[in-house]
């Protein structure tokens, strides 16, 4: 954790735009997705399987931009969160490519990199989690596989929208706290 | 004269940070109608300005400036230049802290006498004794509105709590309650009561958990005779001819270097920052930094034996709700050699909400095996382990080497290796932890390595001689008689228990010490 992986964050959600096919983060986040299918790559834009979203990218490849929302699931594996909160999770990766190239060399070539090392099909192609996690123990210890991962504990357990899917409650000030909404209402001890 | 004060005005104590040590120092002095100047680093932000948000708080209080990190612990590695949490805000780690207060147990006063010798570690006694800490720690729990002391009810018991009692129970512990906490459970002094709202260390914003920002403090400007000057960067002491330090180098919020004359200086920036300052300071007549003639300024930091233990259940815990730290089991904190290692430790209920716990339970951790832990959070107990470590002469803040922050001031890098008792202590925790919570029906458990630290001690330790300490008992410099230092620096050992409590005690009894030698004209 550092101060920095936040600054990223609070970056991430404040650079879509209005109309076309780029969703902003709340807009994208209100949409249903499905969960774990294959994600759909059109023109510059990455969609999910039944077009409920779709994220456009700017300065990564739509195709890169994809494989990074498998690799974000395959990092942190949570069967009940939608693929629109991993794309969420990694869309501040096409946005600081945008102003820096070095960062667009570290995520273009980390993904170019996975891809090689799934061989024909690519690392998207790679059926079972446990290839592709095979994969990942590999490079885990690379500046690419760190940079992705270390963004990924803010961007995604950070969004408020998750918390819920793990009964994370939030703030709780503005409802008077718990005194009386259950702070001691374990009934199974 | 009245607060504010002039920058030339050489008359006033001058006390560079406000939190446990400082801004207790403060108001006690300034009750006794001397002229204080707090510097605080930190902003200052009243407590309806804290945010009930884990990160966007840490953004908001934590000090962040830079800090490189050394030696065998693993937070260098997952978190290097990260390694204490701790706040920068008038008020300092008041604001975050959990609220635990408990007093040393008087052997602890005596880890040498009572350990005996421990390989590699530097240990002494306090020159302090218990029986003399006594009334101060009357003080300050009254004070502070410690429950359990002074006819306060305890708190009521959250979710965590009954979880951590039920496995307490089972294992036959005996000394398992809702703590001895600077938290409200009834409106006292001006503050209102505990809402168990969680976020006790993002700022209580109901202002139910002590601290100096608005307790201390406040009482202290009332007099007339508390200046606290927030966004004041303390750069460095200086001292005249004969040795006596006379005034205290700044940088103000606009970057500006400010010079505040002062008759008294007091440290109280925390066990990082205190040492950095004193370093800094080093001039043709202190060459090694001043306080400095035993070489033990900046040595010996100690920041508590700590881990946690978080387990899964089959039904819901939701131990976000109601206060952080809201149960401790005592029973551990004995001496015991028996166990395999000396000291003792206490364990304490801690939560963290989603955001930190998927940075913390197993920090560069991924796959299923975290994934998995983190899908049962809302079933998750959890428990913080904090127990007495070792002072170890090679663990400590020096002054980079190269690196400076905006000011030119060498940052610190803080050094830190577990001793073999320590490790040995932790073992012991977790495998205790881990029992509490397979007693009542533990599915998974989780040990948990240590976070960042928030107990910062010993860095300016308190020692009878000047050879091998850099304070005396009242916090005075060996070396100066005019600079003294008032935060958990001076700590000659840890202990197992929280220190806020104790530095406050110091605190007062430091006061009393000031205005009676500045009465005498000694200083």
């Amino acid at each position: 954790m550092s101060s920095h992986d936040h600054h990223d964050h609070d970056h991430h959600h404040h650079h879509d735009h209005d109309g076309g096919p780029r969703l902003s983060r709340r807009e994208l986040i209100q949409q249903s997705g499905l969960i774990g299918a294959a994600l759909l790559v059109s023109g510059s834009a990455v969609m999910s399987p039944d077009r409920a979203w779709a994220m456009e990218t700017t300065a990564l490849k739509p195709d890169t931009m994809a494989t990074l929302i498998q690799l974000a699931r395959d990092i942190y594996p949570h069967d009940h969160v939608a693929d629109k909160f991993y794309a969420v999770a990694v869309k501040g990766h096409d946005t600081k490519a945008g102003t820096d190239a070095a960062h667009k060399d570290l995520i273009e070539q980390g993904i170019a990199d996975l891809d090689k090392r799934a061989g024909a099909g690519g690392y998207r192609g790679l059926g079972w989690e446990e290839e592709r996690v095979a994969i990942l123990r590999q490079i885990e210890a690379t500046p690419f596989f760190q940079t992705v991962r270390g963004g990924l504990v803010v961007s995604l357990y950070n969004q408020k929208e998750v918390w819920p899917l793990f009964g994370y409650e939030g703030e709780s000030f503005s409802k008077g706290g718990y005194i009386k909404r259950g702070f001691d209402d374990i009934q199974w001890l | 004269m009245g607060a504010p004060y002039a920058l030339d005005d050489s008359g006033v104590v001058v006390i560079i940070g406000s939190g446990a040590g400082g801004g207790t120092l403060g108001n006690e002095l300034a009750q006794k109608g001397i002229d204080v100047v707090v510097l605080e680093a930190g902003k200052r932000h009243e407590f309806q300005d804290f945010i009930n948000d884990e990160w966007d708080a840490f953004s908001q209080l934590s000090w962040l400036d830079a800090r490189t990190t050394s030696g065998g612990w693993r937070v260098a590695k997952d978190f290097p230049g990260l390694p204490a949490w701790i706040v920068k805000a008038v008020g300092g780690s008041t604001i975050h802290w959990a609220g635990a207060s408990l007093r040393f147990q008087p052997h602890e006063f005596k880890a040498l006498t009572t350990y005996g010798q421990v390989a590699g570690a530097n240990l002494l006694d306090w020159p302090v004794t218990s029986e003399e800490l006594a009334p101060y720690y009357d003080k300050a729990e009254f004070k502070m509105g410690v429950t359990r002391t002074n006819e306060i009810a305890g708190l009521p018991g959250n979710n965590n709590y009954k979880v951590l009692k039920a496995g307490a129970d089972k294992l036959g512990y005996k000394n398992c309650h809702t703590g001895r906490m600077a938290i409200n459970s009834k409106e006292r002094d001006g503050r209102q009561a505990c809402q168990q709202t969680g976020f006790c260390f993002q700022g209580c914003k109901w202002g139910a958990k002590w601290s100096t920002l608005y307790s201390e403090i406040p009482k202290g400007e009332k007099t007339g005779k508390l200046e606290v000057r927030a966004e004041s960067h303390v750069l460095k002491i200086e001292h005249d001819a004969s040795g006596k330090v006379t005034g205290v180098v700044y940088a103000d919020k606009d970057g500006k270097t400010q010079r505040q004359k002062a008759r008294v200086v007091a440290v109280a920036g925390n066990s990082i920052e205190s040492p950095r300052i004193l370093l800094n300071s080093a001039s043709s007549m202190f060459p090694n930094g001043l306080a400095n003639s035993s070489g033990q300024v900046g040595r010996n930091y100690m920041r508590h034996m700590t881990g946690s233990v978080y387990a899964v259940f089959d039904k819901p815990v939701r131990m976000h709700r109601g206060t952080t730290m809201a149960g401790i089991i005592s029973d551990e904190s004995r001496h015991d050699p028996s166990r395999g290692f000396v000291g003792g430790y206490e364990m304490e209920t801690l939560s963290l909400g989603l955001p930190f716990m998927a940075a913390f339970l197993n920090p560069g951790g991924w796959g299923r095996s975290f994934t998995t832990g983190l899908d049962n959070y809302e079933k998750m107990a959890g428990m913080w382990l904090v127990g007495e470590d070792m002072p170890q002469e090679q663990n400590g803040v020096t002054l980079h080497k190269e690196k400076k922050d905006k000011y030119g001031m060498p940052i610190p890098n803080v050094a830190f290796t577990d001793h073999a008792n320590d490790i040995a202590m932790r073992n012991h925790a977790y495998k205790q932890g881990m029992a509490v919570y397979q007693a009542v029906g533990a599915i998974r458990t989780f040990p948990t390595p240590p976070y960042p630290s928030t107990h910062n001690l010993g860095t300016n330790r308190m020692s009878d001689k000047a050879r091998d300490g850099v304070v005396n008992k009242w916090g005075q410099t060996h070396d100066i008689k005019n600079l003294f230092v008032s935060d958990g620096s001076q700590f000659t050992t840890g202990a197992a228990e929280n220190p806020t409590l104790t530095i406050v005690a110091l605190a007062i009894r430091q006061a009393d010490y000031i205005a009676k030698a500045m009465g005498a004209k000694e200083i």
